[in-house]
Parts: structure tokens; sequence; C-alpha cells
């Protein structure tokens, strides 16, 4: 049997009822879809149960859905944040992805799996820095790679890409100021999505 | 009796120890760590969001800039993922020449590491060592690609264009003498492979003289061993990958355990640690250097005597022939769609790690089938070693907070993104 396929067996059978569904990319990656309530019951099954043992969480990411396909009109109630946490287990030489929504768009919180993984610190620093899902149960949930003092989510996809504010050296005041952005917004390449079927891939 | 508080010291962001912008907010009692809280940001660039908005093919000299002393391992991880998504292979030619390159690039990375550690430490000659040995691999970087640096010589389906027969000649000037021109020119004579094939022939040479100046060196060894320690369980924990879980003792290499490209093909051994200490990780780079050396040699035998592609004829993927577009209305069709619409790929997402010098470097690709992708997360290994040194450094001195950082190899470009 294929890894993938005992894989997927063992989810099965180790997870039954806490999650929504599992489907795979192209027959390679595995991924879980999973509700933010029943995020941490999963979590540990997946890292101490010995059948899938999930020693590693590599990644943890954040994505906003609002843009997907340019599909502006969702229903606006469509879930826009998602967490994708990459596992890795060394024992068994597998991998799996668990994704997560976020149940509300204005104030999106997932619970914190840092008891499980402790590397998971800085990468839920790091989602909630970019788009603003707060980590419930996260002990240290400070913003980590934006400049200190800075408003906003710049991941998002309302943020623009040249941002809001912009710093410079004043030569009048002899000091670093911060002011509204002076470029204006341009688009190099447009953002095409073209129909089934075009140059012979589905 | 008088009382006696913590005090907090700044160090960085401009410490020539810091490597590059770290600055660190560190609690001391004494002299001894209670606390490191790195803050880390001060090189972000948002490459992920940028890539959102860049195609496909405009994306990819991004990754030469993440961790820049490891260019075309960050290539590899993009190119690989691109190709997963397009559901396309790239020719046995190019897998090969990537895989060299790849190991060509795991050589660079560790001399940097090595000479910027010892120097840390504060070994100077290390540094000018390696670094010999750096200015010809850099040589090899520009004889294909161009640039010394920032090559983006990986593309999604291939490689750019095949090894040069001939490498650039040095010429003669003021300060070169006609017999040191001779002896500099000397291994140039040939192709590039002929060149790479001289190289990794008194590469593992030169690695000795490296062991020579440290591995027994007595002040190298009071300033590394039992030094920021991590048992194996911790190191899983706190998601390390690459020489940082070896030297703790983990026998995991993704080009053995999870192979890409052509590395299933190769014969190598996996060099793991004991006692996850500072000196361990040193060992296990070191003898990483010997067997990326072994690889290259397997990658030059087999280029020398297979011929072939190395970029896939799909021109929907990658440019048509130069030649062909001069006359064929198609070809520049195709040439014109693919550098300005760029090329579509269809909807999906993909994970793909490989093994980077300085452990699992990741692309997690979103597409939604447009000529972008949706969302670009790069899982860099150094940011998840930078959030462990806290705890590798909490009860240690000041100055093995530097050990640490060095056996780290930390790099801000793919920290801070």
């Amino acid at each position: 049997m294929r890894k993938l396929d005992i894989l997927e067996a063992a989810i099965q059978q180790n997870l039954n009822g806490l999650y929504i569904n599992t489907y795979r990319f192209k027959d390679q990656e595995l991924t879980i879809e999973v509700e933010p309530a029943k995020l941490i019951e999963l979590m540990t099954t997946l890292k101490n149960n010995e059948a899938l043992c999930f020693q590693q969480c590599q990644d943890v990411c954040g994505v906003d859905y609002l843009t997907y396909k340019e599909d502006y009109d969702k229903p606006a109630d469509a879930k826009r944040f998602a967490i994708v946490y990459h596992l890795l287990s060394v024992k068994h030489n597998w991998r799996v992805r668990v994704k997560c929504f976020a149940e509300n768009n204005d104030f999106p919180i997932i619970p914190s799996v840092i008891d499980i993984w402790s590397s998971v610190n800085w990468f839920e620093r790091e989602a909630f820095d970019m788009f603003g899902v707060v980590f419930d149960g996260h002990p240290d949930l400070r913003r980590i790679l934006t400049d200190y003092g800075f408003i906003g989510h710049p991941f998002r996809k309302d943020f623009p890409l040249s941002g809001y504010m912009e710093m410079r050296y004043d030569e009048e005041q002899k000091r670093v100021i911060y002011q509204p952005v002076t470029i204006e917004p341009r688009v190099v390449t447009p953002r095409v999505i073209r129909e089934e079927g075009y140059s012979g891939r589905n | 009796m008088a009382e006696i508080k913590n005090y907090t010291l700044n160090f960085g962001p401009q410490h020539p120890s810091a490597h590059g912008v770290l600055r660190l907010v560190l609690e001391l009692d004494g002299e001894v760590i209670q606390r490191a809280d790195p803050h880390i940001g001060l090189l972000h660039r948002g490459t992920e969001k940028l890539a959102e908005h860049k195609t496909y093919l405009q994306a990819l000299p991004y990754m030469d800039r993440l961790d820049y002393v490891s260019m075309m391992c960050n290539e590899h991880a993009y190119c690989i993922a691109v190709e997963r998504l397009l559901g396309i292979e790239a020719p046995e030619r190019a897998q090969y020449i990537r895989v060299m390159f790849a190991e060509i690039t795991r050589i660079l990375n560790h001399l940097m590491w090595i000479g910027a550690h010892a120097l840390d430490i504060g070994a100077m000659a290390v540094f000018l060592y390696a670094f010999r040995e750096r200015e010809d691999l850099m040589d090899c970087y520009e004889a294909v690609s161009g640039a010394r640096m920032h090559a983006a010589y990986f593309r999604p389906g291939g490689v750019y264009r095949d090894l040069p027969d001939t490498m650039p000649q040095y010429t003669e000037s003021k300060v070169k003498t006609k017999k040191q021109l001779e002896a500099f020119n000397k291994a140039r004579k040939g192709s590039l492979l002929d060149f790479i094939e001289d190289f990794a022939n008194r590469f593992d040479k030169c690695v000795d003289e490296y062991e020579t100046l440290l591995t027994d060196n007595r002040i190298w060894r009071q300033r590394t061993v039992d030094i920021g320690v991590v048992s194996e369980e911790r190191a899983l924990n706190l998601g390390f990958s690459g020489p940082m879980l070896r030297g703790s003792g983990v026998a995991w290499d993704l080009r053995k355990k999870q192979p890409y490209d052509v590395y299933a093909k190769m014969d190598f051994d996996i060099p793991v640690g004991k006692g996850g200490d500072c000196y361990d990780r040193y060992l296990v780079r070191v003898a990483e250097m010997r067997e990326s050396n072994k690889i290259i040699k397997q990658c030059v035998t087999w280029l020398k005597q297979n011929k072939g592609q190395v970029i896939v004829d799909d021109h929907k993927v990658a440019p048509p022939h130069r030649e062909n577009m001069k006359a064929g209305m198609e070809e520049l069709i195709h040439h014109f769609k693919l550098f300005t619409e760029g090329m579509r790929v269809p909807e999906g997402e993909v994970y793909q790690a490989v093994e980077h010098p300085k452990g699992e470097f990741g692309i997690y690709m979103v597409s939604d089938g447009a000529n972008k992708p949706y969302r670009l997360k790069i899982k860099a290994p150094g940011y998840a070693h930078l959030a462990a040194l806290d705890e590798m450094s909490r009860g240690h001195m000041i100055a093995d907070v530097v050990a640490i950082i060095g056996t780290q190899d930390i790099v801000f470009g793919e920290v801070d993104r």
C-alpha cells in the first residue's frame, strides 16, 4: 500500500469525527480541514498517536481568501482567513497539511497550538502580525516582522502593496520622519485568470 | 545587603557578530543570560506579498535574495514547487545540473558559515582560507549565469541554459605577473565542468586545512563543546531541521528521505552528531562539505557523458530557442506572451521542501489559476532556529550567545524575508 493511503487510513481510524474532510493534491499531498473548536484535540492526537506521530510542526502560514479567483461576489459570510499548518513526522517520514478557517472575518480567532509544538511560537506571531489572526492561548502575541508601532496587517489582500506610510530622513528636522506614501500604486503585469483548458492545462 | 537586580543589555542591530541586523534584548544576571528576546524584521521586505503581485517568472529572482549565501537552493525549492503545480518535470540533464549547483551552493554556504563562525569566536585565519575557495565557486556561478551571487539560473522546467564550454580567464594587470596569471588560469583552460572537477579534486584537502585549524584547537573546543546543547526531543519539538537537527542525533536529510530531482541516484552519507552542542554541529557541517563534494563529483561524471536538453520544450512554461524566434511567428508569440503575461499555473496548493544548507526550506504555494501566485509562503529554516535562541542561550555567558548565533547559521535575508 502506498504511504499516503496508509496515512489516510490512520487518520480515518484515529481522528474520527474531529475533522471536516480530507483531500489530496494530485495524489501527492494530504490536507485535513478542521474547525477551530476541534483544532487542539486534533493536533494533540496527530502528535501523540503512535500511528501518526507528527513530531514536528514545520510551518504555520496564514492565507487570506478575500480575492481568491477574483471572486468578489461570493457570499458575505464566506470565511476569509485560514491558518495552514505543515506537519512532519520524522519517524514515519510523512507530511500532512492541516487547514483551519477562522469563524469570524472581522475578528478571526484560532486556538494556539504552542503547548503541542514549541516551534509555532514565532510562526503564530508572524501570522498575527501579517494577517491579524489572534491565537488564543499564545503567551506572547506581539508583532514580529513589522516596524515598532506599525498599524494594519500587511499581508491582507485589502492592504495595498505600497502600504500607507513611508519613512525618510528629513533634512530640516534632522531626523527620520513618517509620512503618508507619495508613490502612486501601479500594476506592471495585470492579474489574469484564463479559461479552463488554456495552454493545454486543466 | 545591597539589592542585586537583573539588567537589560541591547545587542545589535549594528553589531559585527549579530550576522546582519539582529537586535537582541538580553536580560542578564551578571554575565549570565536569563532571557534573550530577539527583535527581528529589520530586513523585512515583504517578499511573499511582492511575489503575489509578480508573475511566476518575475518572482523567481526574489528567491536569490532570501538566503543570500545559498541562492540556488532557494530557487531550487521554488522551481520544483511551480513544476509540481504545472505537472511537469525537468529534463534529466537539467536535474543533474541543478543537483550539482545545489551542492556547490551548500559548500558556498558552509564556507561562509565556517569563516563567520570562527571569526565570531576569535579565529581570524579560517575566514581567509574559506574565502579562497568561495572565490572559485562564485566563478562557477558567474560562468553559468553571469552573476556571482543572485544567479536566477534555475527556472521552472529546468535551468536557464546549458553549461558553458569555456571558463572566463584572468587578464594581465599591474598586480599580476605573467607567472601568477599562468597559475590563476591553469584550471580555467577547459570547460566549466573541467574547472569544477579540478575544484572537487582539491577541495577535500582544503577541508583538511580548515579542520587542522579548528577541530583539535583547544580554544575552539573550549568555546563550542557543551555550548547550546539541544536534546533530540527538544530539537524535534522546536522545529529544527538540517544540520541543527542532525547535530542532535536525528538522521534526517530530505535529500535521502524525500528525494527530489536526482538525489535518489546519488551516493552519499548523512553525518550525524551525538551531543547536540555547537561542536557537534560544527563537525556535522564539515562532514557535509565532504559529502557535497562527493555528489559534485558524481554529477560531473554523469554530465560529461550525457548530453541533452536543459529545459522543457513546452513554450507555455519555458521560452523558445532564440534562433527559432527570429524566423518563427509562433515562437515569437510564445516568447512575447510568456514574458508579458507569464505562465498560467493550474489551481492547487503545494508544499515543496528541499534540504537547504541551513535546514528545511519550504515553499508553500497557493494558485487560483492566475498568472501570479495567490499566496506564497516561504518557510525559512533560520526562522525556526532563531526562535529557539532564547532556550539555547539561557544560563550561558554573553560571549556564548555569539557562539550560538554562529552555530545556528543565521542569515537575515531568509529570517525576515
